[in-house]
């Protein structure tokens, strides 16, 4: 077999592949709930100064540049990131835990990256949590992630309350358990108000469903007489999508993390402008340096939207 | 000794055909090993850096597209030899009418000219047999290119060994706005004749109704069979050339599952190496995905 060790689109820095950055994330998978770290404890009475303006987003806390680092430009940050979290499952087989032990290490990621990017001004975060097509999974294995999510969630609400977060759910909410959703319910109603970050946790989510649902919903529409057949437009379906619960529905970067270099049906219609950004490293090793170099990486593109750089 | 310099002129042409035909022949022996294993039927391309292309080696601004013209030529051949079946290649997108007008106008000439050129007995749509699709809003083309377009399907028609599909004045969400206007026209005419139906018959009962209704709620496969890219399966792989990772609104729906590459090369750069390196890692991961499939 030809092995043709092209160098891929993404820098694998194998400094980052260290024991010790390892342990760390081993370490801190075996607690699975620790709450955010005091830092951002202290930026909570600190105020963002963000134009409602969608092009810029500026600073005005000199606490929050000095968090920001140095290869990254305030100016070019996206607003919008999202996030394919890929890899749990390889990364407790390659350790020889279970699967359930990298989901526990996954949402240790996670948190890490909420945290990033409250501190470093990205407006929205949509993760995708679950999809439609992780219905085959074990029986076993889907109710240990949605008790994980329905814990993750009573334990860090309070949290993601107070430090101005807000958490949306996009999915088909028709399979979830009822637990489960009560406790969606109520932490999207106690956190609408919040303005720093919108976290958007994808559950029983897909693209395809997503516009589905779009045109149910218009063609419902149209039979009421609300709009006409010849009125259906790209403006139209954007409203309907489940994405309308923000201000800013498109990503500007997508990461998938574990090297595979796929969307996997994760927001189709919305990722049509999205830089894409594939990481080599799975999920819960991916943290503060992968995601730099992620943002690095989106810097540093050309985004034409179809026209031209003269 | 006049004679020299014609012989010369022969025996080089001579050893240059040769070589020609030396490479062919390792490139089908090759392709031949390849094919061992999985090929992909369906392969995608975003044809980008025309222009940077030109610009890097001095050339004047249309050359780089006629450049990239020669290259999509052989990718076509690489692609027919090595036994894929589909093509999918993204020429001009609604949001490229946006450019200088010049640009435009250039660019839709060389299109209507290479147009043309696909009828003629020499092209490599004879010579593989090939059924050429245009997908997109063809609406938005000027007269000739949609005439020229129009005749060029009907004239392949016939052919079903190869397909290319060129997307033309194309969007995927133009696409999917297409696909779910004719959806809601076909569901609302469902919904009229079952209505008709109903009216006749007073006594059905209410919960019956709800069902029909039910039944009648657009599905995915009802989008899906709308879609003008609806005549080939979903690509296996995309190859997108000068080193950008976008998908830039092409084939969104179609794309779920594809696997994405994207070279660093500008489009005339692109060669047989990049094609073999898509195809290899396909194979790579072609049971896993298979697997998957069949979960699903």
């Amino acid at each position: 077999m030809l092995s043709l060790r092209v160098r891929p689109p993404t820098s694998f820095d194998f400094r980052r592949f260290n024991a010790g950055d390892l342990e760390r994330r081993w370490r801190l998978s075996r607690d699975c709930f620790l709450s955010f770290s005091p830092k951002l404890e202290e930026n909570r009475g600190v105020r963002f100064g963000v134009k409602s303006s969608k092009s810029e987003v500026s600073f005005t806390a000199a606490e929050e540049e000095e968090t920001l680092p140095e290869e990254l430009q305030p100016e070019l940050m996206p607003k919008h990131v999202a996030i394919i979290m890929d890899g749990n499952g390889r990364w407790a087989k390659n350790r020889g835990l279970q699967p359930w032990d990298g989901h526990r290490a996954g949402v240790e990621a996670l948190k890490e990256i909420v945290e990033l990017c409250g501190k470093w001004g990205i407006q929205v975060l949509t993760v995708f949590a679950f999809s439609t097509d992780n219905w085959i999974r074990p029986r076993i294995e889907i109710d240990f992630l949605f008790s994980l999510f329905e814990r993750a969630l009573k334990s860090e609400f309070q949290n993601l309350a107070e430090n101005n977060v807000r958490i949306s759910i996009i999915g088909d909410s028709s399979k979830l358990p009822k637990s489960l959703l009560r406790v969606i319910n109520e932490v999207e109603e106690v956190t609408k108000n919040n303005t720093r970050l919108q976290l958007i946790v994808a559950v029983g989510y897909s693209g395809k469903y997503d516009v589905l649902q779009a045109c149910r919903g218009i063609a419902q529409r149209v039979k009421d007489g609300e709009i006409g057949v010849e009125e259906i437009d790209e403006r139209l379906i954007e409203e309907e999508l489940e994405t309308n619960c923000t201000e800013f529905p498109y990503p500007d970067l997508l990461i998938r993390t574990s090297g595979e270099l796929r969307v996997s049906n994760f927001l189709l219609w919305q990722l049509a402008y999205t830089e894409l950004f594939f990481a080599q490293e799975l999920w819960p090793d991916f943290g503060r340096s992968g995601f730099i170099e992620a943002l690095t990486s989106f810097q540093q593109r050309q985004r034409r939207f179809g026209g031209r750089k003269s | 000794m006049a004679e020299l310099p014609g012989q010369i002129r022969r025996m080089s042409g001579g050893i240059s055909q040769l070589i020609e035909q030396i490479y062919g022949f390792s490139r089908r022996c090759l392709f031949r090993v390849i094919s061992m294993g999985p090929i992909p039927s369906h392969l995608a391309f975003i044809m980008d850096g025309n222009r940077r292309y030109a610009k890097k080696h001095g050339l004047e601004d249309g050359s780089g597209h006629k450049a990239g013209f020669s290259a999509l030529m052989s990718m076509l051949q690489y692609c027919y030899e090595l036994g894929i079946k589909y093509v999918t290649i993204y020429a001009f997108s609604i949001d490229n009418f946006r450019r200088q007008p010049e640009e435009v106008q250039s660019l839709m000439d060389l299109m209507l000219e290479k147009i043309k050129s696909l009828l003629e007995k020499e092209s490599i749509v004879h010579q593989y047999g090939i059924r050429v699709y245009f997908i997109g809003n063809l609406a938005l083309l000027n007269d000739q290119v949609r005439a020229a377009a129009e005749k060029v399907m009907k004239t392949t028609a016939k052919n079903s060994r190869v397909v290319l599909l060129i997307c033309i004045a194309y969007n995927s969400t133009n696409e999917i706005v297409q696909a779910v206007k004719k959806s809601c026209i076909n569901t609302s005419d469902n919904m009229e004749a079952s209505g008709n139906y109903k009216h006749e018959d007073r006594d059905s009962d209410i919960e019956g109704t709800d069902m029909e209704n039910q039944e009648k709620r657009i599905q995915l496969v009802d989008i899906e069979e709308n879609m003008q890219m609806s005549v080939a399966p979903n690509p296996d792989i995309l190859i997108r050339s000068s080193g950008e990772t976008r998908l830039s609104n092409f084939l969104l729906w179609q794309t779920g599952n594809t696997q994405l590459f994207s070279p660093a090369a500008l489009w005339p750069e692109i060669g047989l190496r990049h094609l073999l390196w898509a195809v290899l890692n396909f194979q790579r991961n072609h049971s896993y995905l298979e697997k998957r499939k069949k979960q699903l």
